[in-house]
């Protein structure tokens, strides 16, 4: 009878850790605990030590592993010592989980010419989309119907960006021309506004939680200047020039600046009352074509949450969002990823050095895309290399890589809950990455040309996709 | 003096005549008339001299003309809306299949007249058994005549054993195995090197389908991965049909045109 006691005490061995936060402080002391402890009970020790009041979910890493299994497995399979105290890194998950998208529910077509581009409202209650036709057309997501035909641009619609609070749709055109259009009526209000010489390569409104309502928005051209433009004054308060070439992509950062990458090679950090620039940063050997920001997705959907919740107020949106925002910040600074021509991304943290913090190489091909999980914790690229890197949104390391596309990928998209990750591609599919097993989830053909836009809806029910076949497709659970 | 000089003075002092200037205005009027007369009328080498001069003068006048034409307008120009449209990431860079297709037309129509593009070949010229197969003799004498050497280009396929030599009939000599095929894609008229997975049809015959023999007009199937081609139902292709389009055993390679 004792000897069976002594071997059961023998069999569950304790092991000391450390949970740690992502940011590296320690919750508590080091502990005690018993082998056999899994995620679950980790969970539960993490709520009760924070003091949660519901009981949310995290995920735990030991050494940029996702622990998945009791930690008795864990040490056993890598032979970690029981001597030395093992750190888990706790990250907290999303509260709620989105569906992925697995069936096209809706081919709607209406665009006479190719869709460059597709953007949900921060609400996820209106789709517009961007073609060659000239036009910007409004969908109807209830019916799945055409809505609005927004007529006014002279040439191709190439951006179309959406006010974080919902109530305003910019679009700019091939012809160097914005045109500021209603979503409830789908009219232009005001004439076009004109300024810059060339092409518009990217909008960027100013978030909710600087000003409310949202008045100001950043345009970016081929000419190689960003033009800042108010709404209600109908015309270009500052002009951002320095680039030599042209500036591929422009962001509204959270702490008032602005970040235009730019065909020179470079990266200009720009403040936003005087429009003078604060920063240089240097490194890239080739274009750069995207920038990312680790507060992009909250900057982009403003006071709204998964919950859709409708504000009243401009006040009540501006609090809302700015506490949503200090919230997904966090006490770090602000990171911001560059995709170049070059073949390789940098992690800079402007804030604290114009050097960058890590170069992140890995793709055959040009990089054309990157873009921040919602809750800042991954990044993901998409490149002419067919494939979609997966990369930690803090250090900047590299995770995975996800393959299977065929032919160059386009664009990327996070579902909100940064669990899905969605890629459009010149082969004609998109296709569902999920990030936990880091595997293909869902593949969508459908397409019949390339696919050029994709979007997922910030309520995570719906995605919507749109090529060179001219039509618009959304694709539901 | 001169006698022109002559004339200059007469004017100088006595001052022109009182018609002078209306005969020369219906003088000058009545020009662009006998011009065209003598344009219709001249004949032979002097005819040709004055016609080459003429059209040199139109086409300068017409370069004039358009030059005056474009400084009148003040609108900007390229206000035109082109085909093909494309997103602000793909405005700078080249894309060599897709754009080729959309603005080589000319190129397409060329070649649609020409019919290089025919595909498949209908008519394909018969190969005889003594132009394919060349006699061995073989034995101690030499007597015995029942080995062929196939002379046109063959394929094998990679895990190709030969028979024990004294049991086979067709010799397939390696010079003339091939085992990729310069592969044209019709529509994106890129050719490709691609790898041949099979021979499905010889139209000379099912005996020499079964031996891998390729001549002109012979179906082969390569391999498209490198092409990224997907079906409607997201499933990737990786094998086509291609014809053959040349005589591989007088050029050396093998040209295809896959069948879309």
């Amino acid at each position: 009878m004792e000897v069976e006691e002594e071997q059961r005490e023998t069999t569950t061995n304790k092991v000391m850790c450390l949970l740690t936060d992502p940011e590296g402080t320690p919750l508590g002391a080091p502990v005690y605990l018993p082998q056999n402890a899994g995620p679950q009970q980790l969970q539960q020790m993490v709520n009760k030590l924070l003091n949660n009041e519901e009981k949310l979910p995290y995920a735990f890493y030991v050494s940029d592993q996702e622990l998945l299994v009791p930690l008795g497995t864990y040490l056993e399979k890598n032979k970690v010592s029981v001597e030395k105290v093992l750190s888990i890194i706790y990250q907290p998950q999303a509260v709620f989980r989105i569906r992925s998208v697995n069936r096209c529910s809706a081919t709607i077509a209406g665009h006479t010419e190719a869709v460059l581009s597709v953007a949900f409202s921060p609400d996820g209650q209106h789709l517009a989309s961007g073609s060659g036709d000239t036009t910007v057309r409004l969908w109807d997501l209830n019916t799945q119907t055409p809505q609005f035909t927004c007529t006014g641009h002279r040439n191709w619609v190439l951006c179309i960006a959406w006010s974080p609070d919902g109530k305003h749709l910019v679009s700019g055109s091939k012809a160097g021309e914005l045109q500021c259009w209603d979503p409830q009526t789908g009219k232009p209000s005001g004439n076009p506004l004109m300024g810059h010489k060339k092409w518009i390569t990217g909008i960027s409104w100013e978030p909710v939680h600087l000003n409310a309502p949202c008045r100001r928005f950043v345009s970016a051209s081929k000419d190689g200047d960003a033009r800042i433009w108010d709404i209600s004054l109908k015309k270009c308060v500052i002009c951002l020039s320095g680039h030599t070439l042209a500036v591929t992509c422009v962001k509204w950062g959270g702490d008032g600046v602005i970040y235009t990458g730019s065909q020179d090679c470079t990266i200009k950090v720009w403040e936003t009352t005087q429009g003078k620039l604060i920063k240089e940063l240097k490194g890239h050997g080739h274009w750069i074509n995207s920038l990312a920001l680790s507060t992009e997705y909250v900057l982009r959907t403003g006071a709204f949450d998964h919950t859709g919740k409708k504000y009243s107020s401009p006040e009540e949106m501006k609090r809302v969002a700015l506490e949503r925002y200090n919230k997904m910040k966090g006490n770090g600074p602000e990171r911001l990823v560059s995709g170049s021509d070059d073949f390789t991304m940098f992690l800079w943290e402007p804030f604290v050095s114009k050097h960058p913090k890590t170069r992140m190489t890995g793709h055959q091909q040009l990089v054309n895309h990157v873009y921040f999980s919602p809750d800042g914790q991954w990044v993901a690229s998409a490149s002419f290399d067919k494939s979609v890197k997966l990369w930690n949104g803090a250090t900047g390391q590299f995770i995975a890589a996800f393959r299977g596309h065929v032919g160059p990928v386009y664009q990327i998209s996070w579902s909100a809950d940064s669990r899905l990750l969605l890629s459009g591609s010149k082969d004609s599919t998109l296709k569902v990455w999920d990030i936990r097993t880091r595997k293909l989830k869902q593949d969508l053909p459908g397409h019949a040309d390339e696919v050029y836009a994709v979007d997922w809806s910030p309520d995570g029910e719906k995605v919507a996709s749109g090529g060179k076949d001219r039509v618009l497709k959304l694709w539901m659970g | 003096m001169p006698q022109g000089d002559y004339i200059e003075l007469h004017r100088k002092r006595h001052g022109y005549r009182l018609d002078h200037f209306e005969r020369k205005r219906k003088k000058e009027a009545r020009e662009v008339h006998k011009r065209s007369e003598y344009a219709q009328k001249a004949l032979g080498i002097k005819g040709k001299m004055f016609a080459k001069k003429r059209y040199a003068e139109k086409a300068q006048m017409k370069k004039t003309l358009a030059m005056h034409e474009e400084s009148s307008t003040r609108r900007k120009v390229d206000d035109d809306v082109h085909e093909g449209a494309v997103p602000a990431y793909l405005l700078d860079r080249e894309n060599t299949t897709r754009a080729k297709v959309l603005s080589n037309t000319i190129k397409q129509k060329r070649k649609e007249k020409a019919g290089k593009w025919e595909v498949p070949l209908p008519k394909v010229r018969p190969v005889a058994e003594d132009e394919m197969f060349k006699v061995i003799r073989t034995g101690k004498r030499k007597t015995k005549q029942w080995k062929r050497m196939i002379t046109k280009a063959t394929f094998v396929g990679p895990g190709f054993t030969r028979k024990p030599p004294k049991y086979e009939r067709f010799i397939r000599p390696s010079g003339l195995r091939f085992s990729k095929a310069h592969v044209t894609h019709p529509e994106l008229k890129c050719t490709f090197n691609l790898e041949i997975i099979g021979v499905k049809k010889n139209p000379n015959g099912p005996m020499y389908t079964s031996l891998g023999v390729m001549t002109k007009g012979t179906v082969i199937e390569v391999n498209v991965s490198e092409l990224g081609l997907v079906t409607p139902a997201g499933k990737v292709v990786w094998g086509k049909y291609a014809q053959v389009t040349n005589d591989p055993e007088n050029d050396g390679c093998i040209n295809a045109v896959l069948l879309v």
